[in-house]
């Protein structure tokens, strides 16, 4: 460990502000990079669904 | 020609080729790949943050290399890849290498936003200011307006082809951009600080702190593989949302 506390740790020796900053927004961009597929591809499944619903609501009723 | 390992190639090839056999593939191996990326991301993380020795000089506000270095690497690595992309597309009109294309743009957008960021709020303790119009910063802001620009460019057209093809091209003539960039902090004596790693000598940093940074950067290629290969199975979707095994696979109700 480089550091003595908790306390410390999260001060960086007066440069805590900078790193803090640093990490959170590049950390939070990573962690929008790996979300935004995973909803993408749920949307677009649950879209493709549908439309299959709907062709065949289509089909039934053509049948009748 | 005839030899078996150039078969194994040739198949290999031809099945990247097959967004059915891609997407069935990548489902077998994302858990393993996601499971070990996020494995290392936190090893990482700890080694730079709290392990790794300060620095005599900087104190602990250079622990923002371990983001701000293996971000500008695989922002330029990601930038050969939708290059390549695009000539395999413009030469062999793969459609799967115009997907790949459309998966890399915004993932190399973020990490080049991730660069210059991180970039920035090391400037300020270290340089005492945010910016500076130096050559290396300058040429990494314009590959953040290349990337945009690539975006921007795919989606400008009726036909998708054509948004395709032009910023394919785009691509293809901002690669001018890429050694200026290399060669920025050697050719301009500027602010910005001489390349840590270099493959013609040592590192110039000590190997405690040498060692996290090249996981993080190990760790970030592996990022990119992940997130451009999950971007690629949302291509493979949107564009054969009308064939018979993607129908079978919304039918089977797999949301995972």
């Amino acid at each position: 460990m480089a550091f003595e506390s908790a306390a410390e740790f999260f001060a960086m020796g007066g440069h805590g502000f900078y790193v803090w900053l640093a990490y959170g927004v590049s950390l939070f961009s990573l962690v929008l990079l790996l979300l935004a597929p995973s909803f993408r591809r749920r949307a677009l499944l649950k879209e493709i669904q549908q439309q299959q619903r709907i062709e065949q609501t289509r089909q039934n009723g053509g049948a009748q | 020609m005839g030899s078996p390992m150039w078969a194994v190639l040739k198949n290999f090839w031809h099945k990247l080729g097959s967004p059915k056999w891609f997407y069935q593939m990548s489902s077998r191996w994302l858990p393993w790949l996601s499971a070990i990326t996020l494995g290392l991301l936190v090893w990482g993380l700890v080694w730079g943050l709290a392990y790794a020795p300060m620095d005599a000089k900087q104190g602990n506000s250079y622990r923002i290399i371990f983001l701000h270095v293996p971000a500008s690497f695989l922002a330029m690595v990601g930038y050969y890849v939708m290059a390549i992309a695009g000539i395999v597309g413009l030469v062999w009109r793969m459609k799967m290498a115009m997907w790949v294309l459309r998966a890399a743009a915004p993932l190399g957008a973020v990490l080049t936003f991730i660069s210059l960021f991180s970039g920035a709020i090391w400037g300020k303790p270290t340089w005492g200011t945010w910016w500076v119009w130096d050559a290396r910063i300058t040429s990494m802001l314009i590959l953040l307006f290349l990337y945009l620009g690539v975006m921007a460019l795919q989606n400008a057209f009726e036909n998708e082809d054509s948004g395709n093809r032009a910023s394919a091209v785009l691509t293809i003539v901002g690669m001018i951009n890429i050694p200026i960039i290399y060669k920025s902090v050697e050719w301009w004596n500027t602010l910005h600080q001489g390349a840590t790693i270099k493959f013609t000598e040592a590192p110039s940093m000590h190997m405690d702190m040498f060692k996290p940074l090249l996981l993080m950067i190990v760790t970030f290629y592996l990022l990119y593989a992940l997130v451009l290969i999950m971007n690629l199975r949302c291509e493979i979707l949107r564009h054969e949302r009308r064939s018979q095994w993607v129908r079978e696979l919304a039918l089977n109700g797999k949301l995972l």
